[in-house]
């Protein structure tokens, strides 16, 4: 039987009574792929937000690893990767090391080590964190949210401004996590394209849910012809095939 | 008499104890402060104890223990900054500005109606470590266990709540709580802090350390040591050298620290054009 890791249900927040999301829906189990698309402003990070506690839950629910929110305590199951640190100071003054023990009571040298070393930033661990470029703190950021081994990942829109080298390690990672280590993945993005060729299934946002089902469903979609317009749905849909076959 | 023989005082020996644990407790909870951008809270929470000593004065208190009776408004008044900012979406240093002007017209209002600026109120204002007292030694002691307390216990989650809060809440970090005692803990080492340096300087020992370990772009176990270091430097130095040519000792303390960041900051400079 699967188990609901996620399930979201007729969830609603509003910004200044402007809703950002409104009844929102969706279960996700164990060992799944989901990725969440949608243009700007559609919703998709303060779901994400809602979902990681960030933000206080308004309207609706939201239940994780089978427990209501504001009774999970294992935070550590989860891990988050956020789209940007929301006021990273260049100046602030913590290592590497020291952000990946970040929110750790117990400490496990071994474990920060391999982390590292599959992130290929060993060689940055005493250096401070502000000193770094934007892919390797995000590098950074990937290794502590991998710290602890966590059930489920979340991806906020990662790989943004980031370069080619990092954005692939950062894709093949996480599809070994999730086909090898059977971690689930919550992957927000903007990039459809990316999802066809990594989620197995897909939610498209649009402050409401328009879309949910695999990305072979969605190309199917009637619906989402009608967003993006035959021409573009071929071409996203034609792009995957493309990717598949050449692997 | 040489200066090392005014260390035999017993008002002497207790001021410097007081100076040393309060400019602990201020450069430690400095860092997490300057980081989150808060640094003027000092300077508002120093407002708000001018406004909080003149109303207890007034009320009849004993100037001697004003400092301990305005202890719960000035607490009161750090967890109104905290809430202004967080329900009425008012960034923190309109926040800060608004508690801060509060405090002080109602310190003016206050020592208005008790008849003007008497010699108890003036001394919140510019401070006088010198003459600290027993009860103010084991006030100060207190704060000081109570802030390496909360660091040593709340680590992780300060560092977390300082590096980026949102992140810290989606790690299950209690950021409320982390921030309420922090700025429960910051109100009371104002406070006691005002013995040191009054009103018009209790901020500098927020802030002037923690920017002075900052320039030396150490890790943030390091960052907090520095910070320490130099406000212990700044308190002894300032000491010594106020007795020695007679000038008041909480500004030359606080010339002392600004002292030390400008020649930190001059080394930075020297090394960076040697490079």
């Amino acid at each position: 039987m699967s188990v609901n890791l996620v399930r979201v249900e007729n969830l609603t927040f509003s910004y200044n009574s402007t809703p950002a999301v409104n009844g929102i829906s969706f279960n996700l189990n164990k060992g799944d792929y989901l990725g969440i698309v949608g243009p700007n402003g559609s919703g998709k990070s303060t779901l994400v937000k809602n979902i990681l506690g960030i933000l206080p839950l308004q309207s609706g629910s939201i239940h994780l690893f089978g427990q209501p929110q504001h009774k999970f305590r294992r935070w550590d199951k989860i891990g988050y990767l956020p789209q940007k640190l929301s006021a990273l100071n260049t100046h602030f003054p913590g290592s590497v090391g020291e952000i990946l023990e970040m929110g750790l009571r117990k400490k496990n040298a071994g474990e920060k080590r391999q982390v590292l070393e599959l992130m290929g930033i060993s060689h940055l661990s005493s250096r401070l964190i502000g000193e770094l470029s934007y892919g390797e703190q995000q590098r950074v950021m990937l290794a502590r949210a991998l710290i602890g081994r966590p059930e489920l990942i979340i991806f906020d829109e990662p790989t943004t401004a980031l370069d080619p080298e990092t954005r692939d390690i950062f894709y093949s990672l996480s599809e070994n996590l999730n086909r090898t280590n059977g971690t689930t993945i919550i992957l927000v993005t903007h990039d459809i394209g990316i999802i066809g060729e990594y989620a197995r299934h897909l939610l498209y946002l649009d402050k409401k849910v328009l879309f949910t089902g695999t990305f072979e469903e969605f190309c199917k979609s009637r619906e989402m012809t009608g967003f993006f317009g035959e021409g573009s749905q071929h071409i996203i849909c034609h792009q995957h095939d493309g990717t598949e076959k050449t692997k | 008499m040489m200066i090392a023989e005014i260390f035999n005082f017993g008002f002497v020996q207790r001021a410097l104890i007081t100076g040393a644990l309060i400019a602990v407790a201020c450069s430690i909870l400095g860092v997490f402060l300057v980081l989150r951008r808060l640094s003027l809270i000092g300077d508002g929470l120093a407002h708000v104890t001018f406004g909080s000593v003149a109303a207890v004065i007034l009320i009849g208190f004993s100037p001697f223990y004003a400092a301990l009776a305005a202890l719960p408004l000035v607490m009161l008044s750090s967890l109104a900054i905290l809430q202004l900012t967080r329900s009425r979406r008012i960034h923190g240093d309109a926040a800060i500005g608004i508690v801060s002007s509060v405090g002080i017209a109602l310190g003016v209002i206050m020592a208005s109606l008790s008849g003007g600026y008497n010699a108890d109120l003036l001394s919140y204002l510019f401070g006088n470590i010198l003459t600290a007292t027993q009860t103010e030694l084991v006030l100060s002691l207190i704060i000081f266990f109570m802030v390496i307390l909360f660091v040593a216990f709340l680590y992780p989650d300060l560092f977390a709540v300082t590096f980026d809060e949102e992140m810290a809440k989606s790690m299950g970090v209690k950021t409320n709580r982390v921030n309420i005692i922090l700025l429960l803990l910051t109100a009371a080492a104002v406070v006691s802090a005002m013995k040191i340096a009054g009103i018009m300087l209790v901020s500098a020992l927020l802030i002037l350390p923690p920017v002075t370990a900052l320039q030396l772009s150490l890790s943030f176990k390091k960052t907090i040591i520095a910070s320490v270091f130099f406000s212990l430097l700044s308190v002894i130095s300032g000491m010594i050298f106020s007795f020695a040519f007679n000038l008041p000792t909480g500004g030359t303390i606080v010339i002392f620290n600004a002292v030390f960041l400008l020649t930190v900051l001059l080394a930075k400079r020297i090394l960076r054009t040697q490079r």
